[in-house]
């Protein structure tokens, strides 16, 4: 009864750079609507793990499962992976030759094989769901950092993901931007949605996330609930972490 | 006939009596620089595709094994012909393939040939530079959401990289408008060959190749304004429309898009 609602499950997971020790020996399970922060410092291997379980990295060690099924083993082609698995950057990565529409369209018609009716429908209602309807039209360049943000989060949800990872989105943002974006992750966020947070946003970890992963040196130094992690650390270097957060 | 030092008296001559040739000659060099440009662009843009491709870990047996040969060929190809003179290529491609092949090229063949095989070397490398100057972060965004390696390619990373080696592609097509020239080495009736031709006629060099002179440079001048054009459309307008025409709307989401998932599907 349990497997079916696990999503993701990451088993002894490790990731070296040459003889550069990234991950070491990472256990963690996603489940059907958990809101997972991973947080810790940079260089930890945050990014590094998120990447690895879409696979942008190819993992040098242990498995990643995806309902069960090892994502690695080859019986899983690694685009239709990542069709369910969705994917929000720090730098947003939008298609810059393409507009905001087509942006929201292209993986559904290019990937899903939907015609070009159905996808702008989702694509439109994506878009409203994020606060960007109106900019259809513009070409990223033309738009702000927390604006591009927004149609990333409406583009990967457009392709209707099992889970949604994002990878650091407002890292790259202002603090007013930061506010718009964790707006619309917040709502995503009530209704359900599966998501797997790497973010330096302490308030959003504490206060939205439902388990919270604590990094540091390419391990899981600790994790729990979020009442947990910030109210009743148990690590030192959790501790120790977190007080830079509160005193700031 | 004008007087020998009578200079413009010469121009008018020869623009007079062989007015038709220059022009028929100038044809050639469009028509041979045009095409061999364009089928030149086709090479490179395939062979720069080919040589971007990644060998990953769990690709099957056989493209690991041919895609590193089909590249080494590919560069010998590009090494070849972008390190010796097109001068010496016309040569030595029309008159072997005749005496090794027993190949009898049409002079206009070997030309189109020639200058297509080397624009293609070179546009090859332009090409690889264009998709390797591509942010490595759009290819990531386009995998992200399922897209194969083709699709991604042909979706968001070659369009861009097209739009970055525009004034790559402006500058050959205006190098052959010009380099043409060395196909009179082979007899290929173009501007600079009949220039000379009738220069010889009254020994007028100079004025001759003035008048050449001046359709080289309106011919090279008039394509790279066209392809400036190209460049401006292909970046598509410098503003854009918001999709309401109530401002108090612009910031938030204004018409109510249904829900497409709610008669498909009952779960998230």
């Amino acid at each position: 009864m349990e497997e079916n609602k696990r999503v993701i499950d990451v088993r002894h997971l490790s990731k070296t750079f040459g003889t550069n020790v990234v991950l070491r020996d990472i256990n963690f399970a996603v489940d059907q609507g958990d809101v997972t922060c991973i947080i810790g410092s940079s260089g930890s291997g945050k990014s590094t793990l998120l990447r690895c379980i879409n696979l942008l990295e190819t993992p040098t060690a242990g498995e990643v499962l995806f309902h069960g099924q090892d994502i690695m083993k080859g019986h899983i082609d690694s685009a239709s992976y990542r069709a369910k698995v969705g994917m929000v950057f720090q730098n947003f990565n939008l298609f810059g030759n393409m507009d905001v529409l087509k942006n929201c369209m292209i993986g559904q018609t290019c990937v899903l094989k939907k015609n070009e009716e159905e996808a702008k429908k989702q694509a439109l209602f994506f878009l409203e769901k994020v606060g960007m309807a109106p900019y259809i039209n513009a070409k990223p360049r033309q738009l702000s950092g927390g604006q591009k943000q927004r149609v990333a989060i409406a583009r990967a949800l457009a392709m209707d993901p099992e889970v949604l990872l994002f990878d650091e989105p407002t890292s790259a943002l202002d603090p007013q931007m930061v506010g718009e974006v964790l707006a619309v992750m917040r709502t995503l966020a009530d209704e359900g949605l599966t998501m797997l947070v790497v973010t330096h946003e302490m308030a959003f970890a504490r206060d939205v996330s439902s388990h919270v992963v604590f990094m540091a040196n390419g391990v899981i130094e600790e994790e729990g609930s979020p009442a947990d992690i910030f109210g009743n650390p148990k690590k030192e270097l959790t501790r120790e972490f977190l007080s830079r957060f509160r005193n700031g | 006939m004008p007087q020998a030092n009578d200079f413009w008296g010469w121009i008018a001559y020869i623009l007079a009596h062989y007015g038709g040739s220059f022009l028929r000659g100038a044809g050639a060099t469009m028509l041979i620089s045009l095409v061999g440009t364009a089928i030149g662009c086709l090479i490179g843009f395939i062979v720069g595709i080919v040589q971007t491709i990644p060998v990953e870990k769990n690709d099957n047996a056989a493209k690991r094994f041919f895609l590193p040969i089909v590249k080494f060929l590919l560069s010998v190809y590009v090494e070849l012909f972008r390190g010796t003179p097109m001068m010496a290529q016309a040569m030595f491609i029309y008159y072997g393939s005749m005496l090794m092949f027993g190949i009898n090229m049409t002079m206009w063949f070997a030309a189109f040939f020639i200058v297509s095989v080397n624009t293609g070397a070179y546009m090859s490398e332009t090409m690889r530079g264009g998709i390797i100057s591509v942010d490595p972060g759009q290819t990531e965004g386009a995998k992200a959401i399922g897209m194969t390696h083709f699709q991604t390619m042909l979706h968001v990373v070659l369009p861009q990289a097209i739009r970055n080696i525009m004034p790559q592609i402006g500058n050959n097509l205006i190098i052959n408008i010009k380099d043409t020239s060395v196909l009179n080495v082979i007899g290929t009736v173009e501007l600079y060959f009949t220039t000379k031709t009738v220069a010889g006629n009254y020994y007028t060099y100079f004025q001759a190749f003035t008048i050449a002179m001046v359709i080289y440079f309106v011919m090279t001048f008039t394509c790279s304004r066209i392809l400036r054009y190209f460049e401006k459309r292909m970046d598509g307008p410098d503003s854009y429309n918001l999709a309401t025409t109530d401002t108090l709307a612009y910031t938030s989401g204004m018409v109510s898009f249904p829900d497409p998932r709610s008669n498909q599907r009952g779960n998230l």
